[in-house]
């Protein structure tokens, strides 16, 4: 086989598990889509500020230590003690549960009725919000988050694929990191699937997503069910967050990683979870091709920053509901 | 009682039909305009036209354009950025004369330029540059609404600001990937570059301001304007009803992209001088000018001047005092922005999703019959 086809090979399989790492995200404004109506602009920046977190607990920082130091001029940074993975992962869950009955306290619960695209801007306003919430709680500063998550090319992969090329191809190296995430992925859709289908409170879920009135008429408590679906969107954002933190150090960038989940999700349309599955596949794999074949050759390169955007772009012009979005019905 | 409208009778249906009909509005109209033109430009300093007035003027006339847009027409869009820095690039280009290369006679390439040209039509330039920009973004609308269509847009916002970090032309081959304002001006006066008085450039970016905003109240309460509420309101109902869903979304677009694209002319060459367009003009700039027209009011031409001041002077006060009264470090005020800037947004929708206009309107209601009770 020619070492240049291989090098697309190597590339698209890179693709696809930076893809399944959108789709992480993206998992996350599906659900809290399908269940309230609400695009959550905020859940990259829920990523990020899950991320903080479980660095800011597992390092034993001291939150809002920058603001205490300049109220009362003292020089507390940390407490001390490091937590393990598991027990910083436990209180993270529980800080975004926290955030989550927040979150329909205060914003939800007066936003009821009103248009999408308001709820849409409030997140917004909540994304920004959260932001500076997040820098003020634990520094601003660039993390490394490490919850032994092992890290650097899989040499098991380089030595078995090494005979497809010639002499001078190596193998393909694929970092281990995106193979955990990739399973990781995996592991949560099922068990998202599972208890969406298999609970009470799954089923309570899917009745609300089909419509508010007659759930909240057969007795469904909508505000539980808002909580609930905020909460869960907060653990897939942890894990979305953990794992682009464990890449790629802990740091504001991370919540723009969102806005890379948004055609992600146009692709596979907004209401489902396969598609938000098989866009990121598509998108991840898509923007290493182009970025090799076409972006370094022909355009000078960087066309990951736009590449994903404008692939939506024209599929929705096409296909405005997206690969498996349900058929859109307009009456006046 | 000082606020009514007694003894304020209309005779003709040109009296009837005009902006201001109260006659008070209209004299409080005319003192402001007399004053921004008459007494501002003399007791103007460097600190209060680079830190308040220039960015409020230019911020305002992004708001009005987005707002058209977006409060308008209903088509919310995420690439004001983009577009912005389609805006100050092509005046760029038209400031300093563009340049044409072409095949000789013998293979070798000829550079021609074209004599740059006068900065107030380098900017009007820009803006119909940018018109046309928008409108090639603005036809997927025809196919994809909502959000979908603030996704759409934000293809436009990455690719425009990409496309000026590599298409060398377009920064003139500049070593640095930056452009730099050379210094204009018009009658004599400098209004860019370094030697430029504040009173020359805040005039020049007021008499664009008020242009414009004169244009857009005009647009936006005849036919073309109430198409585009149509549009926005129910867009398949207006289809029936007669309004071409193609001409009303695409001259929304159009024209929005316009008032877009001058204000990135100015903020560029006026305001700041040099670019880098990643930094200046990113998808931070996006959500700034759309939280002005959240905060001051969707569909509203006062609502963007006063949701475009709020949002140039709440920073520069919270800093003020953060920083200057109680000695905090900067980057602690930086994240209180940040935390006021977003809860302020989610406080308006929920209070007041009419913003800073409708308490303006509502004011004025109160007024009529302040100090007494009926």
């Amino acid at each position: 086989m020619p070492d240049q086809f291989l090098y697309a090979v190597e590339a698209a399989i890179n693709g696809l598990m930076a893809g399944v790492l959108y789709a992480l995200v993206a998992l996350g404004f599906v659900l809290i889509f399908k269940s309230s109506g609400i695009f959550n602009y905020a859940q990259g920046v829920f990523a990020l500020f899950a991320a903080l977190t479980l660095v800011g607990i597992m390092d034993g920082q001291v939150p809002f230590a920058h603001l205490i130091n300049a109220l009362f001029g003292t020089d507390v940074h940390h407490f001390g003690w490091h937590a393990p993975a598991l027990l910083g992962i436990a209180l993270t869950v529980v800080v975004m549960v926290i955030i989550a009955i927040a979150v329909e306290r205060f914003i939800l619960r007066h936003l009821v009725n009103q248009p999408d695209i308001i709820l849409f801007m409030a997140t917004i306003g909540l994304a920004y919000f959260m932001e500076g919430f997040g820098d003020m709680m634990w520094g601003s500063n660039i993390k490394k988050l490490d919850i032994g998550i092992p890290q650097g090319g899989s040499f098991w992969i380089e030595e078995n694929t090494a005979w497809l090329g010639g002499e001078n191809f190596y193998g393909f190296f694929i970092d281990q990191l995106d193979i955990i995430a990739a399973i990781t992925a995996a592991v949560l859709v099922i068990a998202l699937t599972l208890f969406s289908q298999y609970t009470k409170q799954g089923r309570a879920l899917r009745a609300v997503a089909d419509d508010h009135q007659a759930a909240l008429s057969v007795g469904i408590s909508l505000r539980f069910i808002w909580v609930l679906v905020w909460s869960i969107a907060g653990v897939v954002a942890l894990v979305a967050g953990a794992m682009w933190g464990s890449k790629s150090g802990v740091q504001f960038s991370l919540s723009l990683i969102a806005l890379k989940a948004l055609p992600v999700l146009m692709l596979g349309g907004f209401t489902s979870i396969p598609g938000a599955i098989v866009g990121g596949l598509i998108i991840g794999m898509g923007e290493k091709l182009f970025e090799l074949l076409i972006g370094v050759p022909y355009l000078g390169g960087a066309t990951e920053l736009w590449f994903a955007y404008v692939l939506a772009l024209i599929f929705l012009v096409f296909r405005p509901q997206g690969l498996f979005g349900e058929k859109i019905i307009e009456r006046v | 009682m000082f606020y009514r409208e007694s003894g304020d009778f209309s005779t003709t249906y040109s009296q009837d039909s005009q902006t201001f009909p109260i006659a008070f509005d209209r004299w409080r109209y005319y003192v402001v305009l007399a004053f921004a033109f008459l007494v501002v430009p003399f007791i103007i300093n460097d600190y209060w036209a680079n830190a308040v007035l220039l960015p409020f003027l230019i911020y305002a006339i992004a708001a009005i354009g987005l707002n058209i847009l977006t409060g308008y027409c209903g088509q919310v869009s995420l690439g004001t950025g983009g577009f912005m820095a389609v805006g100050a690039y092509a005046c760029y280009k038209f400031m300093t004369g563009i340049d044409i290369y072409f095949m000789g006679a013998d293979g070798e390439w000829i550079r021609y330029a074209l004599p740059p040209i006068n900065i107030f039509f380098s900017v009007l330039l820009a803006g119909l540059v940018t018109a046309f920009v928008g409108l090639l973004f603005g036809l997927p609308s025809l196919r994809i609404k909502g959000f979908y269509l603030a996704v759409a847009t934000l293809a436009a916002q990455f690719f425009l600001v990409w496309l000026f970090n590599k298409w060398e032309w377009s920064y003139n081959y500049s070593a640095s990937g930056q452009i730099n304002a050379p210094t204009r001006g018009v009658f004599g006066f400098e209004v860019t570059g370094a030697t430029a008085s504040p009173a020359a450039s805040y005039l020049f970016c007021l008499v664009f301001a008020v242009l414009l905003a004169w244009l857009a109240r005009n647009l936006t309460r005849g036919a073309v304007g109430r198409k585009w509420m149509a549009i926005r309101d129910m867009d398949i109902a207006a289809e029936i009803i007669g309004v071409n869903p193609l001409r009303a979304k695409l001259s929304a677009f159009a024209v929005s992209s316009f008032f877009v694209g001058v204000s990135g002319a100015l903020f560029f060459s006026v305001y700041l001088g040099a670019v880098e367009v990643g930094e200046v003009f990113g998808i931070q700039k996006s959500f700034l000018v759309l939280f002005m027209i959240i905060i001051g009011g969707l569909g509203s031409i006062f609502g963007s001047f006063a949701g475009a001041a709020f949002m140039v002077l709440m920073p520069v006060l919270l800093k003020n005092v953060m920083v200057g009264q109680m000695g905090w470090p900067t980057d602690l005020a930086e994240h209180m922005i940040f935390m006021v800037v977003g809860g302020l947004i989610m406080v308006f929708l929920i209070a007041e999703p009419h913003g800073l206009a409708q308490l303006w309107r509502l004011a004025k209601e109160k007024l009529r019959l302040w100090p007494f009770p009926y």
